[in-house]
């Protein structure tokens, strides 16, 4: 897993509200038994028609999409089915940070596993940068902090929280198995005292 | 005096290996780990990677159900996989069964089903149990009386090998439902008037408990597809503290202990109910009696609306969206639209009670000469408890296509899929844009209001059948 500390890059931002896995990877592409090459189906029912091809005039298939590490979606981003594809879909394609207003449980803890980081702003500020389209951002996860300058308004800095573990983790590429892993000896005790 | 405390809390504290600080969250031990070919394969990948083996067999159960085919086998005993890959999937679980020592229910065995429907009938599922699987309708066990939720493929790596996971508690919220439902009003038009009622969104964060009269009301079957559909409310886990309701289900199952152990375990289930004075983050009442058969008409689970109301005028850019995806207009009767296929099963209302009731509704009918209808059991045991009822043979006559268990339909992965631009009504869980097959429209209901709709050729409630047929 990449570590992630602080990137600086274009948003690109798909204002659909409630974008489930379904979505982010349909079902048909889930029979693979390993990840790779998953991000070519990214999106694969909004962005490629049914030979594969690429939609002519879909933001995700502008030249720009794949050089966009941050993806902006609306609210409640990643509900629905449980599916890690989906954030290994949206690495593979090339973001590494999702932004929402709000994000779904199982779909944040997942990309947190995998090296995606979530970020959930309020809901000005997430507003404010769904109007940001191309535009360039820097998220600092050291400083918890979105910083985004528009070319003719201020420099807006928003702080959002995450999970301290999770910070950690992602800070320093680690794999959360390695605190599990630690936590033996509990365990043990744990199965013995039932 | 110890604090009041709640169901979830019970089940939270009793399984606590190690609590959560400032900077680490809890690890909680798994009771029961339910494995199935699709989330799994890069989960086993961890074991090997670390040279490990699966801390707790005997507490994992491995069943295939989504990628699997629903057509018998030819006459060479060849199953017609959609794709090689989606065989090769089936092949990996197996594989990894063998090689990591656990139980699996491949083809042969009279209990494979949809791992939500097969664990409850085996008595796997039991009060007072953590339970986790790589899938989101996970949260169905919780109609035991257990804390259940789904987990992605990279923690399904970790409790195969730690029995544990990593987790924050979440919050918790109460939803009481008083009074009954009306006569024809089901489970899974309570959990559509619920999660309409809450939003798609809104128990993100929560564990739900569900309380109150028309809860109770409900038989086991009922619970669980309320239960199940707490992840489309975007609540990981929902629950319903145990009851003699809940013993009476659970009493010679093949899983759970037998005679005085099993009262004994059942004395101890019923203490897990929440203490009276436990307090929940959130807590919410809904009155039963006005609910009525609901259908939905959008693109999330949330957009739903009785069966005999207009469809809403869209407000926002995302629900002008979504009926345009749907091909309905703001304001059109839900009931002059035209249904191409039905599908009857999933883990949300593919149990026995369900194929019952739709049966009931064809029996001395036909579906309409355009529909399509499937109807897929959710395990083994259901189908063999239709075909010594005879419903299959009520399923043909009215011209469905009764069908081997599996998810199926619900997630049209195994080539059971509606064309693009055809509408569904379909007794499963999620109505998403292309759930069902690219293009593909779904409208979400109870398994009486699916057969009825079929009958009719368009969206239709038992009642307006009844109707029709009396003028």
């Amino acid at each position: 897993m990449d570590a992630i500390t602080k990137l600086t890059g274009p948003v690109l931002v798909l204002e659909q509200e409630n974008i489930d896995t379904d979505q982010i990877i349909p079902a048909r592409f889930l029979t693979a038994t390993d990840f790779d090459g998953i991000g070519d189906h990214l999106f694969a029912d909004w962005r490629l028609d049914s030979n594969g091809e690429p939609k002519p005039g879909h933001v995700l298939n502008e030249a720009r999409a794949r050089r966009s590490p941050i993806l902006v979606g609306g609210h409640n981003f990643g509900c629905g089915s449980s599916r890690e594809h989906a954030p290994h879909a949206l690495l593979g394609f090339g973001f590494r940070v999702v932004i929402s207003s709000q994000i779904a449980d199982i779909f944040r803890s997942n990309s947190q596993n995998v090296g995606l980081l979530p970020v959930v702003l309020e809901a000005d500020q997430h507003a404010t940068l769904m109007q940001m389209d191309g535009e360039e951002i820097t998220v600092d996860l050291e400083q918890c902090e979105v910083i985004a300058r528009t070319a003719y308004g201020p420099e807006h800095r928003w702080p959002f929280s995450i999970d301290p573990f999770a910070r950690h983790c992602l800070l320093r590429g680690l794999h959360r198995f390695e605190f599990l892993d630690q936590a033996e000896e509990a365990i043990v005790a744990f199965e013995e005292n039932r | 005096m110890p604090a009041p405390e709640s169901l979830f809390d019970k089940l939270w504290g009793s399984h606590l290996v190690q609590a959560q600080s400032e900077s680490t969250p809890a690890i909680i031990y798994i009771d029961l780990h339910l494995v199935h070919e699709v989330t799994s394969p890069q989960g086993f990948d961890l074991l090997r990677e670390k040279g490990i083996g699966v801390r707790r067999p005997e507490r994992t159960l491995a069943t295939l159900d989504h990628s699997t085919p629903t057509l018998a086998p030819d006459a060479d005993g060849k199953r017609p996989y959609y794709t090689k890959q989606a065989q090769r999937q089936v092949q990996t679980l197996r594989d990894n069964c063998r090689e990591f020592g656990i139980e699996l229910h491949d083809w042969d065995s009279p209990y494979r089903g949809i791992v939500h429907v097969m664990g409850p009938e085996m008595g796997a599922t039991q009060p007072g149990m953590t339970i986790v699987c790589g899938d989101s309708h996970t949260s169905t066990h919780g109609a035991f009386g257990a804390l259940a939720f789904g987990i992605g493929t990279t923690e399904v790596g970790h409790v195969l090998a730690k029995q544990c996971l990593l987790q924050n508690k979440p919050k918790s919220m109460r939803i009481n439902v008083n009074g009954r439902l009306a006569e024809g009003v089901t489970a899974k038009d309570l959990a559509l008037n619920i999660i309409r009622h809450l939003g798609m969104n809104g128990g993100t964060g929560f564990v739900i408990e569900y309380a109150g009269e028309a809860v109770r009301s409900l038989d086991m079957e009922g619970r669980m597809t309320l239960c199940n559909l707490t992840i489309e409310a975007g609540a990981r886990a929902g629950m319903i503290a145990p009851d003699e309701t809940t013993i009476n289900y659970l009493r010679g199952k093949a899983r759970v202990p037998e005679g005085g152990a099993f009262e004994l375990a059942a004395a101890q289930w019923l203490q897990l109910a929440s203490d009276p004075g436990a307090t929940f983050d959130s807590e919410i009442t809904l009155e039963a009696s006005t609910m009525r058969p609901a259908i939905t008409y959008g693109t999330d689970p949330g957009m739903s609306i009785d069966i005999g109301d207009t469809v809403p005028l869209a407000n926002t850019v995302s629900h002008q969206k979504a009926l345009q995806y749907m091909g309905f207009e703001g304001g059109q009767q839900m009931s002059e639209r035209n249904v191409d296929v039905v599908f009857i099963g999933s883990c949300t209302n593919g149990r026995i009670s369900d194929l019952r009731a739709a049966a009931k509704v064809l029996r001395g009918r036909s579906i309409a000469s355009h529909v399509r209808m499937l109807v897929v059991p959710g395990s083994e045991s259901v189908r063999r408890q239709a075909e010594s009822e005879g419903l299959h043979e009520t399923f043909n006559a009215a011209g469905a296509e009764w069908r081997l268990p599996g998810c199926s339909m619900c997630l049209a992965m195994n080539g059971d899929l509606v064309a693009a631009g055809e509408t569904a009504v379909s007794t499963s869980n999620r109505n998403f844009e292309g759930r069902q097959g690219s293009g593909s429209r779904t409208l979400l209901a109870s398994p009486e209001t699916a057969a009825a709709s079929a009958v009719m050729g368009r969206v239709a409630s038992v009642s307006d059948l009844e109707t029709r047929e009396v003028c």
